[in-house]
């Protein structure tokens, strides 16, 4: 059911373009504006950077992704619930015998897919220009290593399924589409905070022990907030005191 | 399982199998309330509703604005919960956690705002309700064509539901709560905003699904839609204050000391004198060209003195009609006593 959903969703995203074309764009931008910065900053004699400052530049940048996943997904995520009710096509659906948690399911999934598509995309590229720009510099291909696998095959899933999650149950508690879009951006702060403890070393992101807890406590606070979110989505409030 | 050994008991044993599988094909669908009550805070938006529609029966649900027909489709519909009060559909019982998507699978919902996919393909639209209902891809090609084809819009299946008007809207979620089937229909107020072509369309649409046998509850404003459509009637405002057939609810009026008219059509036009003649026999006589509108107590016993006045009045009588009291005036009354 749940897929049948999201389906239903994707769907709809293929007929709203701008949609799509606002979450693709981002992560392949930065992909070619952080490896433009870094191959102009290199050919300069004032600013050239050592291979040593390059490897610790490098995984930094990879992190930006995982800051993207937090903020990415918002126009999407924040608009699942309450876009239904605007366009009053929620009611209906609720009227269905889809559980709640069906729904919920449904929506994560359809809000989740695409961003994860797009931040993938873009940090494949990512990697493949900032290899092509530093092999000269560094004497190898920096890129891939186990400590990106980690960060794009655990860290940025988990995290932007946070960010979703936070997003549907903001999108399921506010009745204007603007008011949840502002509030999910908020799902940034922890990762924005992860990243600045990781530049003043009080974490060593580069670490795979380290990074490991940080996925395990994603994984459990995903959780958590899938049983939030379902606990905190009122069918007769939204159907009632919603205007 | 055991093998009938005479006529009687192979007899018995078809007959309950066929009875058992009917159940289960045709599950009852009959609506029950009993003190059906919901609040807001303070407010109460349905005021202890007991009430009974029959399998197959087209209910009309009628009431003015905030009289509580939506919130009890809701309720029904178990979209928003009781305060107190019973109500049951077929064998299941609103406000069980355990039989709410058992009735929601048995119901089709048309809500006030009709709530379509307006990216998606009139087609995509159906089809995604065909797969939350659990419908094979067969039944719900079948039933997507069928009620498309019913309501006029197969050759628009693939246009996007958000360039439609809104009549063919309208259309398109009767059809959407139809797609899977359902033997109990909620409608609420279809016609609603609709131009009087597309409201005939709808009507006649509704007529075409009670001659299916289906139960269908309908909430309207339009009395004349009602009387047309509905084989009983129920008059809410917040409280429950007539049911009946639109007969039954007329002549209730009528009898209990409602006024019924006689309507004369004259050759010529009412003269004063004839008019001031008649107002002796009635306080309320209307004219209009050469009808004369006469209320009366009781005309078939008036109607001799009546005829006897435009006689004397010098007038020249075409026709004489009786008219009992319309839904419309049972309803204005029912509703105003209701509200005082």
């Amino acid at each position: 059911m749940s897929w049948i959903i999201a389906s239903k969703d994707f769907r709809t995203y293929r007929k709203k373009k701008n949609v799509i074309y606002a979450l693709f764009v981002v992560p392949f931008l930065v992909a070619i504006l952080i490896t433009a910065v870094i191959g102009y900053v290199g050919t300069r004699s004032s600013t050239r950077t050592t291979p040593a400052e390059l490897v610790v530049l490098l995984p930094a940048f990879l992190f930006i992704y995982v800051i993207l996943a937090a903020y990415i997904a918002t126009p999407i995520s924040s608009y699942t619930i309450v876009g239904e009710k605007v366009e009053k096509s929620l009611e209906p659906l609720l009227a269905t015998p889809t559980t709640d948690s069906e729904i919920l399911l449904g929506k994560g999934i359809a809000a989740f897919l695409p961003p994860l598509a797009a931040l993938w995309g873009g940090s494949v590229l990512f990697m493949v220009l900032m290899d092509l720009t530093t092999e000269s510099k560094l004497g190898y291909y920096y890129f891939p290593d186990w400590s990106t696998a980690l960060v794009l095959l655990l860290l940025l899933p988990v995290a932007l399924l946070m960010s979703v999650q936070m997003n549907v149950i903001v999108s399921s508690r506010v009745t204007d589409i603007r008011a949840g879009q502002q509030l999910g951006a908020l799902s940034v702060i922890p990762f924005a905070g992860l990243y600045v403890c990781g530049e003043l070393n009080l974490i060593n992101l580069g670490d795979t022990g380290n990074l490991l807890i940080v996925v395990s406590v994603l994984i459990v606070v995903d959780i958590l907030l899938f049983f939030v979110s379902r606990a905190t989505f009122r069918r007769e409030e939204i159907l009632t005191k919603w205007k | 399982m055991a093998i009938a050994t005479n006529p009687v008991d192979a007899a018995r044993f078809l007959y309950s199998h066929a009875c058992a599988t009917l159940t289960l094909r045709c599950p009852r669908v009959g609506i029950e309330t009993k003190g059906l009550t919901r609040k807001f805070g303070n407010l109460t938006a349905v005021d202890g509703l007991t009430l009974t529609v029959n399998d197959g029966e087209v209910f009309g649900f009628l009431g003015p604005n905030g009289a509580g027909k939506t919130t009890t489709v809701r309720m029904l519909c178990c979209l928003i919960s009781k305060t107190s009060g019973e109500a049951r559909i077929g064998d299941y019982e609103i406000g069980r956690s355990e039989d709410a998507l058992k009735i929601r699978r048995l119901i089709g919902f048309v809500p006030d705002n009709v709530g379509l996919y307006e990216d998606l393909s009139a087609y995509d639209n159906l089809d995604f309700y065909g797969k939350l209902y659990d419908c094979t891809e067969t039944q719900r090609k079948e039933n997507i064509q069928r009620f498309l084809t019913m309501l006029g819009l197969w050759e628009k299946r693939d246009v996007m539901a958000g360039t439609f008007s809104k009549g063919m809207k309208q259309k398109l979620a009767i059809a959407r709560s139809l797609v899977h089937e359902p033997k109990l229909l909620f409608m609420d107020e279809p016609t609603a905003n609709l131009d009087p072509e597309s409201a005939k369309t709808v009507r006649d649409f509704i007529l075409e699904l009670k001659k299916e046998k289906r139960t269908i509850f309908l909430n309207t404003h339009n009395l004349d839609e009602a009387q047309r459509i509905c084989d009983r009637i129920g008059i809410l405002s917040t409280k429950l204050i007539a049911t009946g057939t639109p007969q039954e609810l007329e002549m209730a009026l009528s009898s209990g000391g409602g006024s019924r008219k006689t309507i004369v059509l004259l050759q010529e036009q009412a003269t004063d004198a004839l008019v001031a003649g008649l107002r002796r026999l009635s306080g309320n006589v209307t004219t209009e060209g050469n009808k004369l509108t006469i209320e009366l107590k009781d005309p078939e016993k008036e109607n001799a003195a009546v005829i006897e006045a435009i006689a004397k009045g010098g007038g020249h009588i075409e026709s004489v009609t009786i008219v009992g009291a319309s839904l419309e005036d049972v309803y204005l009354k029912l509703v105003r006593e209701g509200e005082s």
